[in-house]
Order: structure tokens, then C-alpha cells, then sequence
């Protein structure tokens, strides 16, 4: 039981700030915001799903995937698959020449439903395919590309590129992905309307809980040994596989983690904005999930999430507000949390914000702040193990 | 991050205040407002509320400019000249940066959060299928400007562009019959739009034309590298080049077909894609002589356009240029106004109801006339490239009948 | 016959166009392989580099058309400079403010260099608008050389093959040749004992990557005659390069050359046979696949980590 409580819940410190985080989207958010707005913080908390798994890849393992997007659209694509065939029923499309195949497909003059489209029709192989699809991609690319020691640098490279390939892929081939408009106009999920204020409190509802239970899983995967093993290979990868580890399978194993959390996301995503497309398998939105695992601190798992709500609300804030600055906004901050907050918000947190709330609590004179994290440019941020943010 | 949710509340009081400040206003000082509007859009009595919905920022921002300003021009003559129905219309414009799930979100923002009584905007059929659920759902209306694929008819959209078959069919006509074309090559970019449009022509090239299809390809968006394509094409050598390019692959496939000797003296080519916007950045030298078929070019000689024109460059200086879309998306506002004075309501239902036979005859492009189907009855227009980036008008259509689901060409 | 001379003349043509590639994947990749080979800076705004040198020459053919028309016939090689000059002074800023703080953290520059590359392209956006806009190029550059009646070489395709040679050469003598060249290659593989040795690497770095994004200024410039100048026009070119320079194998100028022909021709020769879009997919997935079977690229003195 106190191992448990030690390693899920990281001792009283995280059990407190998991609290808060928990406290804060499952009963602040709801209250305080209206239907539009918490529909738009439901569809952040999907990105927080590749940032959580962003946070192990690359904060724990070294490991900087430039292609979350391809894993997160994988698994969004597999749920809009889904629900375009149920949308798809013969009566709802008998204005078409093939009736009870999704429109963009009878558009193409595709008289019947591709092959790799049928097992779709059941939610159980949907449910699975979301995290299966990702998992085994990435899968394959680890095996080739950890198994032969590629450096940090070309894995980001490669994967980016891979991302590159698959959007032209999914573009190109529109008779069988709905191309770059992507699956559009999805409806229901066995008959129920998730296009409704209630089905969408719900949909956040179920996001939110799933989001908290990944975090559950990456905390313990991070407390575990293979969580130390993670950090001592990021920082000295030759005298880990001298010690007898095989450190390409770790570095397989959090990858798969990583892409089976984004591919939740993902599929949520499509649930609660009711359409996925090729926009979001991109480079673009990779290096974006990317931002939001550095802004919340690579190194915190709750940080993730308050990067992605964060730079999501800021996003939106600034371009309603200013559409003309908010690039400038935002490629500025990428540059400022880079260069002088390398442990993001996280990072702040534990330099400023504990020695803050330490002196609200004891008597002023009592300066027993812990010592605020160098962020010393030269140097790669120190590891540290989880912490409230 | 806590105060987060703190700083989003007033905006909801606010929204809740206006609200019944609407209502008081409404209750006692004048009626009018309760009757025009019966579902709680913000129109009080001085002002009503719509929403421009483009991309300002991102790779489509090129495209969209154009569309943004037209509406707001034609908004601000309508508000000079008394408003819509004695009510001035005030804007609020949000950013759809290129991205399709923002616009989605913006266009639920403008219609729950903002209430607005229509909607301009949109320019990609992806980002107008990214809004559609969202505007049948919420029963918004939204003007869209583009000419686009077809294949679609929506309750709450007007399409005050062309649809495929209006701007394609025209075009090919006029080609087959003036220049003797009987073999095409169809190029475009690789999405929807460029597709399904030359499926239609391929259609029409075998099917009515008795001509023949001699290569068909798809570049994808951005390619900037054209070499290969032109010596296919100057192997096969086609009566007829029918190109739907879009971007910044269009400038550099134009460029290099100038380069590479492809010149109008050599080859016919005909545009689906290139209006005085894309000319800027292509250059007219590098497309002079080359054809495009359009609904409207700048160059247009009429009153209407000559005024539209006159009044675009005081607003936006001399050397701002008007394509096919700029024009279109000024038609937008005029629709809608037209249309709400016959319902004499802003209530979207009657509005819609209201919209079919809605004509225009201070339309730049001539004269329009609302479709029972949401597309505009309209001319199609080839024009020829001149150096300095207009169109030479070389022939124009009769007013052609808007068919987004044509029968035979499917 | 006839038909035998034509197939000649389309395979002449053919064969150029590869090389045309061949050349534009080199030069956009020149600067990168300097920056990213020699110094590991992952350079993410390298395509916005590009865009200076494209705008730069744009600005030189308006002030030359309303100004001194006189000039029209020459101003391109006046932008080509100008361009290496001010695209080289933003990278001394850039390396001055942020890559020199970031050594130590070659994936933390990717991403303070991916912030970097929006801020330059809403930039151009407020300073240029929007829309693309086109420099009116010399009567000289355009149009087509023919060597025989059916064969037509763009002149465009020739200038930028000229000025990839002797850019190319120019950076081998540079680094190869030069005592400067001597520090670049001493300062890279061991900093330290060149800082011991008396080398200024602080002054080495910065030029490095100073001459790195001037080589993607003078690219840019070059590219105006075959592409488009607009505020995201060189976010198209990013990944290709990237992928042209790792896939040479990142420390070798030579493996940089070697892979962009091969990528080049490889795609050309696709492009002809196939359809555009399945031509990038087979390109890019085989250059991924080698590259997944042989990680450090075509030429590697070695991988460093």
C-alpha cells in the first residue's frame, strides 16, 4: 500500500499536486466555464495526452520524437473511421450512386468499402486499433531506429520526416482517407448524438479521467526502475549498456508509451471536435506538442498538461485579442522557455513558487526555500524527480 | 494558471449582461428588435453583429486577404448607405490561421459566444468542411466565396462562388470549339478541389467533347519542382494544358514553363486557378498569353465593376488587385442584406427561406441571381494574361445554371 | 526516326532536369551542411534564411525599376550580394542572441529556432503583406537556350547550376583550403583543445554560422527565378533539406553533394515514370528506409553523439 501510494502518487507532494490538477479540470473548469469554452478546453486536455507522453520520451528517455502527430492522428483517424461508417448508413447517404459508403469515397467513384475499412464497423476493434495502430508503427520504428543506435539528433529528424510522408500519403490517397479535408461531419457513437452540449460535458468528462489515469501510468512507469534506467541512459547511454542493459528496448518501450498515449488523445480529439484531418499528422503540430511538453517542463508530467492548456489558451486568447501578434507571441515564447526556462513552468515552480508558498507558511524570517534549479544555459537540465509544479 | 477560469467569467457575465441589456432595450424602447429577431441573435436597435471568418495569419493568408477586405468594404458601404434594416452592422473578425479544427472553434465562438447574425467567410473546402456540422448545428448562416468542387449543398451556406461544373464546362467549350483543342493534359495540385474538378473535365472531354485525356497528375501541395511534368508535357504534346495549380507551387511551375520554352506561342493553357492575386506573385510576364476561366476578372468593363474597383483601391490603395474570389466574397454582404429586407427579418430560418431569387444587379460581375440550390446563377469569363497582370476578356458566357450535383459527371 | 530524335531530345532535357534538382537541393542544403554538419546546430529557420535572400532581391528589382531601369539587366547579381551580406548579419545576430547560448543543447536549438523561424515569417507578413509578390527577373535569365531545334535548356536552370558550382567550390577551398577553414574543422571536432591551441572559437562559431545563412541568403536569391517569394516559402524547403544533409551523413560536405544527386535524380526520374505526389512518398520513404539501415548516412567520418 505505501508502495503504491510512494510510486502512483509520488509521496505527499504529488499526491497534492495531482489533487490540484485533478481538482482543477474535473471541478473548477466545469463550473466555471461555459459549454463552447470547456468543449475548447477538452480538446487542449487531448493534446496533453502527447504531451504526458512527450514528457517520458523526451524529458525522461532523450529521446525527441518530432512526430507525435503522426500517432496522435493515427489514433484520431481510427475513432473518425469509426464514425464516419456509422454515419454512413444506407439510409442517410441514398442520394449517392453507392449508398452506405462514407460521401468523400462515393465522390471518388469508389463503388465499395476499401478492405482495411471493414473491421471498423465494430467499436471493439475501434477501441483497440486507437492504441494498437500507434503502438505497433511505433514499434516498428524504434526496432530500426534504436536497435542500430541512431543519434538523438537524426531520430528527431527521421521521424519528422516520416511525418511528412504520411500526410502527403493520407492526401494523396483521398478515394480512401477523405484527403486533405480529412473525415468530416462525424455524428453519432452507436446512436448517441456527440454533437450536444451533454455529450460533449461528457466527452470532457471522459477525457479528463482518461488523461489523469495516463498520468497514473506514466508516474509509475517513471518511478519504477526502468524510470532511473531512462534518466542514467539519457545522461550516459554507453555506461548504462555497459552495465549489461538492453537500451534500445527501453527506449522502445517509453516510444510505444508515448505513442499509445497520443493515439487516446487523438481518438478524444475526434470525438469532442467531431472531425480529424491530415492537418494534424503533420510537422507542424508535432513540434507544437513538442512546445507544450517544454513549456509545462520536460521533466514534469502535470507540468504537460498546463503547458498544453497554457500555450493552447494563449493561443486563442491572443488571437482573438491580437491576430497579427499572436505569432510573434508565440515563436517568442518557444524561444524564451527554450533558452532561459529549460524546466518550463515546472522548473519555475520549484525555483520560485515553493520558496513563495514556504514563506506564506512560516514566519518570514525562516528562509528554508529549496535551492531554485540553475538554469544555467550551458548546461542540460538537471533531472529531478517529480514534483508539484 | 488559476486565473485562468477567473479571467474567462466576466467575459460570461458580459455576455449575460448584454444579454439583458438586449432585452430591456428590447422591452422598452422599441419593438422592432423583438420582431426582427426571434431567436436571440445580437441585433439591438442601433446595430446588428455578423462575423468575418478568415485566415489572417498562416499559409492561406495569402489567399484570404483579398476576401477580408472585400467584405469589409461592401460592410462599410452598406453601413454609409442606412445600414440593414436601419441597422448598422458592426464586425467581428477571428482568425482562422490556416488551420482547420480553429476554424471550426471560431465559427462555434461567433455563433454561441457572439450570436452573430451571419457569417463571412471560409476560403479552402477544407475549412468549410471543418465548419459545416458546426453551422448546421448551431443553424448559423455562412457566405462562402470560393469557387470550389460542388458536391455540396448546404441549408445554411450560400456559395456566392462558382461551382465546378459552372466554371469548368465553359471553359472547355470554349477551348474545343476556339483553338480546335482534342487532347488535354490535367495537372493540378493534390486535394479535393483540383480532383474532382478534373474528374468533371475528363468527363466532359470524352464524354462530350469527343477529345482525349492524353495525362492526368497531381503535384503535392508546396512542390516547387516542375522540371519532369514539363517535359512529359512536351512529350505528349497536348492541344490543351488544364491546370488547377494552387499556391506557391503556381508560381514556380508557371516560371519554370517560361523558362523551359512553354510559351503561349507554343502551348494552349487553360487555368482554373490563377486570378490577378496569384498574378502578383507569379508575375504577368511569365503568363502572358495563357488563358483562365473565371466569373469575374478586374479588367471587366461595366459600371458596377468600374465603380467596385474605383472604390477597392481608395479604400486599399492603387495598386491593390481584385480576383475571381475578392469579388465574389463582395457580393456576400449584398446577399445577405437583400435577403434579410425580404424576409424583414435577421431570424436565420427566414433569411435562408428568403434567399432563393434573391438578384443583384449592381453585382461588379453583371448580374446574379440566387439558385434554389445556394449557388449564384452567374457568366463564366476566359480570360487572356496580359503582361501587367490583368486579363484581356476574351469571351463571356450566357448566365449559367449552378449544378452542384451534375448528373453524368459523377 | 523522327521519333527516335525526339525521345533523344526529351531524354537530354530529362537528364538536365535532374540536375537542375540536383542543384537546388544543393544549394539549399550548402548552408545547412555548414551549420548543421561542421557545427550540429539544428537550424530550423534555415528556410526562413532563404526567404531574406528572396525578398531582398525583390526589394533590389522594385527600387531598380523605379529607380535606375538602366540597372534592370544587372541588378541580379548586386541582390545575389546583398543578400549574402544581410541574410549573413541576421544569422551573427541570431548566433550572437540565442544559438551560442544553446551549444550544449542541440535539440533545445531545434526548438528555439522552430520559435525563431515564426516570429521571421509573421515578420515578413507585417513588413511585405501576405501576398506573394514577384521580382520582375532580367530578360537574360528567362526564356530557353537551345542547343538543337527540339531541345530547350532553361536559362533560369543553367544560372542556378553555375552558381551552385562555384558556391560549392568556393566553400571547399573555405573549408578545406583555408586557415580559417583549419579552425572551423578544429573548433568542431574538439573545442576544447582549439580554445587551448589559441583558437577563438567564440569568433569561429559565429562566423560559421553567419556564413551558413549567407550561403541561404544568396539560395533564396537564386530561387526567385524558379520559385515562389511569399512569407512561408521557405518553410516548403525544410525537411527536404534537412533530410538531403543527414542523409549525406552530416559531417561531409562531399556526402551532402552525393546525396542531393541521388535524391535528386532519384525524384526526377520517379516524377517522369510516375505521378508527382507518389513520387515524394517513394523518394522520402526510401531515403527514410536507408537511412533507418544505415543511420549515419551516406559518407560519415563518424557518428557523432
Amino acid at each position: 500500500m505505501k508502495n503504491a501510494y510512494e510510486s502512483l502518487l509520488g509521496g505527499k507532494h504529488g499526491a497534492i499536486g495531482l489533487a490540484l490538477l485533478a481538482a482543477l479540470i474535473l471541478v473548477v473548469f466545469p463550473l466555471a466555464l461555459d459549454a463552447f469554452r470547456l468543449n475548447m478546453v477538452g480538446k487542449y486536455l487531448t493534446y496533453a495526452f502527447v504531451a504526458v507522453g512527450l514528457v517520458l520520451c523526451w524529458g525522461y528517455g532523450g529521446i525527441l520524437s518530432l512526430g507525435q502527430g503522426i500517432f496522435f492522428g493515427l489514433g484520431g483517424y481510427c475513432m473518425a473511421m469509426f464514425l464516419k461508417l456509422e454515419a454512413s448508413d444506407p439510409e442517410s447517404t441514398k442520394i449517392q450512386s453507392t449508398p452506405g459508403i462514407p460521401d468523400f469515397m462515393d465522390w471518388n467513384q469508389i463503388t465499395e468499402l476499401p478492405l482495411f475499412w471493414e473491421p471498423f464497423h465494430s467499436l471493439s476493434f475501434t477501441l483497440i486499433a486507437v492504441v494498437a495502430v500507434p503502438v505497433l508503427l511505433a514499434l516498428v520504428i524504434g526496432i530500426a531506429m534504436f536497435k542500430r543506435r541512431v543519434g538523438d539528433v537524426y531520430f528527431s529528424i527521421v521521424t519528422q520526416a516520416i511525418a511528412l510522408i504520411l500526410t502527403v500519403l493520407i492526401i494523396g490517397q483521398q478515394g480512401l482517407t477523405g484527403g486533405v479535408n480529412g473525415i468530416t461531419d462525424l455524428r453519432t457513437l452507436k446512436g448517441w448524438d456527440i454533437r450536444t452540449d451533454e455529450a460533449k460535458l461528457i466527452l470532457y468528462f471522459v477525457s479528463a479521467v482518461l488523461l489523469l489515469g495516463c498520468i497514473l501510468i506514466a508516474r509509475f512507469i517513471v518511478a519504477s526502475k526502468l524510470g532511473r534506467l531512462l534518466l542514467a541512459m539519457r545522461d550516459k547511454e554507453e555506461r548504462v549498456r555497459f552495465s549489461g542493459y538492453d537500451v534500445a528496448s527501453f527506449k522502445i518501450f517509453v516510444f510505444c508509451v508515448g505513442a499509445a498515449f497520443a493515439g487516446i488523445g487523438g481518438a478524444m480529439f475526434t470525438l469532442q471536435v467531431g472531425f480529424m484531418s491530415p492537418s494534424f499528422v503533420g510537422i507542424v503540430p508535432s513540434i507544437e506538442m513538442v512546445i507544450f511538453a517544454a513549456v509545462g517542463g520536460r521533466l514534469s508530467l502535470l507540468g504537460a498538461v498546463y503547458g498544453a492548456l497554457l500555450v493552447n489558451f494563449g493561443k486563442t486568447y491572443f488571437s482573438e485579442s491580437f491576430p497579427e501578434l499572436w505569432l510573434y507571441l508565440m515563436g517568442g515564447l518557444f524561444i524564451v522557455v527554450v533558452m532561459y526556462f529549460p524546466n518550463g513552468l515546472a522548473g519555475l515552480w520549484d525555483s520560485h513558487g515553493k520558496r513563495w508558498l514556504a514563506r506564506l507558511q512560516r514566519k518570514p524570517q525562516v528562509a528554508a526555500a529549496p535551492k531554485p534549479v540553475a538554469v544555467a544555459p550551458s548546461k542540460r537540465p538537471t533531472p529531478e524527480l517529480e514534483t508539484t509544479p | 494558471m488559476d486565473s485562468q477560469p477567473i479571467r474567462l467569467l466576466p467575459r460570461r457575465l458580459a455576455v449575460g449582461a448584454a444579454a439583458l441589456s438586449l432585452l430591456a432595450g428590447s422591452l422598452f424602447s422599441h419593438v422592432a428588435s423583438a420582431e426582427v429577431n426571434t431567436t436571440g441573435l445580437a441585433v439591438t436597435d442601433s446595430e446588428v453583429t455578423v462575423g468575418i471568418l478568415h485566415s489572417a495569419t498562416g499559409t492561406m493568408a495569402i489567399s484570404e486577404t483579398g476576401s477580408i477586405q472585400a467584405e469589409r468594404l461592401a460592410i462599410e458601404q452598406i453601413n454609409a448607405s442606412g445600414g440593414v434594416l436601419g441597422r448598422q452592422i458592426k464586425v467581428i473578425q477571428e482568425d482562422g490561421a490556416s488551420d482547420w479544427p480553429t476554424f471550426a472553434e471560431k465559427a462555434r465562438k461567433l455563433l454561441v459566444g457572439d450570436k452573430v447574425a451571419t457569417v463571412f467567410g471560409c476560403w479552402t473546402s477544407a475549412s468549410r468542411k471543418a465548419v459545416l456540422p458546426v453551422f448546421e448545428k448551431e443553424n448559423g448562416l455562412l457566405y462562402y466565396p470560393t469557387f470550389y468542387e460542388g458536391l455540396e449543398q448546404s441549408k445554411n451556406v450560400i456559395y456566392t462562388g462558382q461551382e465546378a461544373t459552372q466554371q469548368i464546362l465553359a471553359g472547355l467549350d470554349w477551348v474545343a470549339k476556339e483553338k480546335g483543342a482534342k487532347t488535354f493534359y490535367l495537372l493540378g495540385s493534390d486535394y479535393i478541389w483540383p480532383r474532382t474538378s478534373m474528374k468533371i473535365a475528363r468527363k466532359h472531354i470524352e464524354n462530350v467533347l469527343g477529345g482525349k485525356v492524353v495525362g492526368e497528375e497531381y503535384y503535392p501541395l508546396g512542390n516547387t519542382q516542375f522540371g519532369s511534368l514539363i517535359n512529359k508535357i512536351k512529350l505528349r504534346k497536348p492541344d490543351v494544358v488544364f491546370a488547377a495549380v494552387v499556391g506557391g507551387s503556381n508560381v514556380a511551375f508557371y516560371k519554370q514553363m517560361k523558362a523551359a520554352g512553354v510559351t503561349a506561342d507554343k502551348q494552349t493553357l487553360l487555368t482554373l486557378s490563377v486570378t490577378e492575386d496569384e498574378l502578383l506573385g507569379i508575375g504577368g510576364e511569365n503568363m502572358a498569353g495563357f488563358y483562365a476561366s473565371m466569373k469575374y476578372f478586374q479588367s471587366l468593363d461595366n459600371p458596377n465593376n468600374a465603380a467596385f474597383v474605383e472604390a477597392f483601391k481608395a479604400k486599399y490603395g492603387k495598386d491593390a488587385v481584385i480576383g475571381d474570389v475578392t469579388q465574389a466574397a463582395y457580393l456576400g454582404p449584398w446577399l445577405w442584406k437583400a435577403a434579410v429586407e425580404k424576409a424583414g427579418s435577421f431570424d436565420i430560418d427566414k433569411v435562408v427561406a428568403a434567399s432563393p431569387g434573391i438578384e443583384l444587379d449592381t453585382a461588379p460581375e453583371g448580374y446574379v441571381k440566387v439558385h434554389d440550390n445556394h449557388h449564384l446563377w452567374s457568366k463564366t469569363r476566359i480570360g487572356e494574361v496580359q503582361k501587367d497582370g490583368q486579363f484581356k476578356v476574351v469571351f463571356e458566357s450566357d448566365l449559367i445554371e449552378p449544378n452542384p450535383f451534375p448528373e453524368g459527371y459523377q | 526516326m523522327e521519333w527516335l530524335s525526339e525521345f533523344g531530345a526529351i531524354a537530354a532535357m530529362q537528364g538536365f532536369n535532374g540536375l537542375s534538382v540536383f542543384c537546388v537541393l544543393l544549394l539549399m542544403a550548402l548552408g545547412l551542411a555548414i551549420i548543421f554538419g561542421q557545427m550540429g546546430v539544428i537550424n530550423m529557420a534555415h528556410g526562413e534564411f532563404l526567404t531574406i535572400g528572396a525578398y531582398t532581391t525583390f526589394v533590389v528589382s522594385s527600387l531598380t525599376s523605379s529607380y535606375a531601369p538602366a540597372f534592370g539587366p544587372y541588378y541580379f547579381f548586386l541582390a545575389i550580394i546583398l543578400s549574402f551580406f544581410i541574410a549573413g548579419a541576421i544569422g551573427w545576430l541570431v548566433e550572437w542572441a540565442m544559438i551560442s547560448k544553446l551549444y550544449q543543447r542541440p535539440l533545445d536549438t531545434l526548438l528555439a529556432t522552430w520559435g525563431l523561424s515564426l516570429v521571421m515569417q509573421q515578420g515578413f507578413r507585417s513588413i511585405f503583406g501576405a501576398r506573394e509578390v514577384s521580382a520582375t527577373l532580367p530578360d537574360w535569365l528567362m526564356g530557353s537556350w537551345n542547343p538543337t531545334e527540339a531541345i530547350d535548356i532553361p536559362r533560369n536552370g543553367l544560372f542556378v547550376m553555375g552558381l551552385t558550382l562555384l558556391l560549392t567550390a568556393l566553400l571547399f577551398l573555405m573549408i578545406y583550403r583555408s586557415r580559417w577553414g583549419l579552425q572551423v574543422r578544429a573548433t568542431m571536432q574538439n573545442r576544447v583543445m582549439a580554445r587551448s591551441v589559441g583558437i577563438n572559437t567564440k569568433r569561429v562559431d559565429r562566423m560559421t554560422f553567419a556564413l551558413g545563412c549567407g550561403v541561404a541568403g544568396v539560395a533564396g536569391a537564386a530561387f526567385t527565378t524558379i520559385g515562389s517569394t511569399g512569407p512561408t516559402a521557405g518553410s516548403l524547403y525544410i525537411v527536404d533539406t534537412f533530410l538531403v544533409v543527414v542523409f549525406g551523413g552530416a559531417s561531409s560536405l562531399l556526402g551532402t553533394i552525393a546525396s542531393a544527386f541521388s535524391i535528386a535524380q532519384a525524384q526526377s526520374l520517379l516524377e517522369f515514370f510516375t505521378s508527382g505526389s507518389m513520387a515524394k512518398v517513394f523518394t522520402l520513404s526510401a531515403v527514410v528506409l536507408i537511412l533507418m539501415l544505415r543511420p549515419q548516412g551516406l559518407f560519415s567520418a563518424k557518428v557523432r553523439k
